[in-house]
């Protein structure tokens, strides 16, 4: 019995698992194969054609998606890594509060912030209307509804989740190792790039992981801040599903954007190097 | 006089600390000569570890200057100055192999490839890792751990090598190894060591000179025998081994105490004494008129293999003090609890378990305490 307890106490979270998750997916799997109509009910024919289908009327918005999501995911590597190096050594006594700060965002919901976003780049909105209305821009220049704006809203709406482990790697690095370095004739940038920068790399996978995988597949940011020119992958699976009641396609969809995605991470795994990435975790 | 590996003049660290500025180095001199093993040795918070970070680069003092080889230094980054440290927690990458931590200092100097080949090899066979080069550090013993950061450091050939306390987290019987090899490696490799402790026996059995230091300031710098035998100061006294102190006015070169005297040739007025619990020996009879001799009443004995310690309450000593620290902290705490309970002072006597074990006193006993006048030695402060 005793051996049984941990088994046990794991069993609401497999059942929950089990529940949520599996069965969905499973579920989500058949009706990618099936065929049919809303209104006259879908049936299994094992069509694999829907998603050659689904693929070649929606290359673009897929390839657009990743592209979107790899530009936003490198703009929040440059701009979250520098934060949680002053966070992790120089933040101190407040290093609480400034991590309290990073996820105040949150406390607002996602798609309010994005309007904002939007209130912000508007036109003729409180910056550029200013700007304009001072003639320091053109009258035609505009940012909402471009790949700019897509991109620096998701930039901005996943931030916290490329800053946070980053810092905590960094959080972990002993201020002496550095100091090390710098006695052992390291300048200090040569110290971050050789012992900083490599003793960082496991929360720069969890970072680039935890932003990478969720602003590729986000519907929200291409439908507020983009034009018809933006669409992403994540908009058509919406549409798709909730204005087509289109299943099999958003289905189909669904599972491609999953299988590019794991791919994505299995190489970028095997180029970082797992080994590596694994071994510094364990520390 | 041998060439100055290392010189600090009046050097000075000021901390701002909530506000208020404190200093945790008040203005200290050394001079450490070329192959010298000098310790810095004090009580955690003395200081020590800001002087020794500000001889490697990491701090920059308030006031002073540092010199390394006749050059000042005072400004100059870590990464420019020829001395290298090992840190307490020997701080190596782990995220490398034992070989490219030692080999990293040589790559940092853009060494030839063969060169790092053949002096990381040889580091490594004197600090006995051969074969463990692939190693990572956490796959390694502490005492496997402090060898590698030693060879991290030696390989670089610098001009002075710091260690801040690095036998601290090894236990007591490899530490004993380790300073027996840390001295040999020292004399293999000719290069000024500066060690930084809080361990008196450390410091005693290894260095050839010893700047014991409180409270920011340098109270003794000398030889291990000389701070042992002729402390200059009550912290001196009290901070290294086990010391008794008895104060008191002098007439005629004598201080009367205990029902009889101690002498102080030479010496008028208010002084200070120390006398080192073994040079007292204890008796029945009293002693011939050469020698200091106080009468006490045996309070305790205390059986410590190699000898027995004995603590004697005097006779009568209104105006004497003892004081006593280091490595039977505890059982004398104790005592000096009860002797101050009782107002009495109380004399910390060792005899050496030998064959003829001369006078056992047991407890209650009346006895007397004598020893040479060389013995007691007048302290300043």
């Amino acid at each position: 019995m005793r051996r049984l307890t941990p088994y046990l106490l794991a069993l609401p979270s497999w059942m929950w698992l089990a529940i949520f998750l599996v069965v969905p997916m499973v579920a989500m799997a058949s009706v990618s194969l099936q065929t049919g109509n809303a209104i006259d009910g879908f049936a299994m024919t094992f069509s694999f054609s829907n998603y050659s289908d689904a693929l070649g009327r929606y290359s673009t918005q897929l390839v657009r998606s990743l592209f979107y999501g790899g530009m936003a995911t490198v703009a929040m590597l440059v701009i979250g890594y520098p934060v949680a190096y002053w966070i992790a050594f120089k933040g101190g006594r407040r290093k609480s509060m400034y991590l309290f700060l990073i996820l105040l965002p949150f406390f607002v919901s996602f798609v309010l912030r994005t309007i904002s976003w939007n209130f912000l780049l508007a036109d003729n909105g409180i910056l550029f209307g200013t700007l304009k209305g001072w003639g320091l821009l053109p009258d035609d220049f505009h940012v909402l509804a471009t790949t700019v704006a897509v991109v620096g809203g998701l930039t901005y709406n996943f931030l916290p989740f490329m800053i946070l482990p980053i810092y905590v790697s960094l959080e972990r690095v002993d201020p002496r190792v550095v100091e090390a370095a710098q006695d052992l004739y390291a300048t200090r940038v040569g110290a971050f790039r050789r012992v900083v920068l490599p003793l960082s790399l496991p929360g720069v996978f969890a970072g680039v992981l935890m932003t990478f995988v969720p602003a590729t597949a986000d519907p929200i940011n291409a439908a507020i801040l983009g034009g018809t020119a933006n669409t992403m992958i994540g908009n058509i699976i919406q549409t798709e599903y909730l204005t087509n009641l289109n299943y099999p396609t958003a289905s189909a969809l669904s599972f491609t954007l999953m299988a590019v995605l794991l791919v994505g991470i299995f190489i970028y795994a095997r180029a970082l190097g797992t080994e590596n990435v694994l071994e510094a975790a364990a520390r | 006089m041998t060439t100055s590996a290392i010189e600090l003049e009046n050097v000075v660290k000021e901390y701002l600390s909530h506000g208020e500025v404190v200093q945790a180095v008040k203005g200290v001199s050394l001079d450490i000569a070329e192959g010298e093993f000098f310790s810095l040795l004090g009580p955690s918070g003395c200081g020590k570890t800001t002087t020794m970070r500000m001889i490697a680069g990491f701090e920059a003092p308030s006031k002073g200057l540092v010199k390394l080889h006749g050059q000042d230094v005072t400004n100059v980054p870590p990464n420019k100055r020829d001395v290298n440290m090992v840190f307490q927690s020997y701080a190596l990458f782990p995220h490398m192999s034992v070989w490219d931590n030692v080999a990293f200092g040589l790559k940092q100097r853009k060494t030839p490839q063969d060169e790092i080949k053949r002096r990381v090899g040889e580091m490594l066979e004197i600090v006995d890792l051969t074969g463990r080069e692939k190693r990572r550090p956490r796959e390694m013993s502490g005492g496997q751990q402090q060898r590698v950061a030693l060879a991290r450091a030696l390989v670089n050939r610098p001009r002075a090598l710091l260690l801040d306390e690095p036998l601290g987290a090894l236990d007591l019987k490899l530490r004993q190894a380790m300073q027996i090899e840390l001295k040999r490696i020292q004399r293999e490799v000719g290069i000024t060591f500066v060690y930084v402790t809080h361990d008196q026996n450390e410091a005693l059995t290894m260095s050839d000179r010893i700047a014991v230091m409180n409270d920011g300031l340098v109270e003794q710098l000398a030889g291990p025998r000389e701070i042992y035998e002729r402390p200059a100061t009550a912290f001196v006294a009290g901070f290294i081994g086990t010391s008794n102190l008895l104060a008191g006015s002098a007439t005629g070169g004598e201080l009367k105490i205990g029902g009889g005297r101690v002498l102080v040739p030479g010496h008028e007025g208010d002084v200070r004494v120390t006398v080192r619990p073994e040079k007292i020996t204890i008796g029945t009879e009293e002693p011939s008129n050469g020698l200091s001799a106080v009468r006490g009443t045996v309070a305790e004995v205390v059986y410590l293999g190699t000898y027995n310690s004995y603590a004697v309450s005097l006779a009568d000593g209104a105006d004497a003090t003892e004081r006593s620290e280091g490595a039977n902290q505890t059982q004398h705490g104790n005592r000096d609890d009860r002797a101050a309970a009782r107002g009495g002072t109380i004399i910390t006597v060792f005899q050496q378990n030998a064959l003829d074990a001369m006078a056992t006193a047991e407890r209650g006993d009346s006895v007397w305490l004598s020893w040479q006048a060389q013995h007691s030695y007048v302290i300043g402060s």
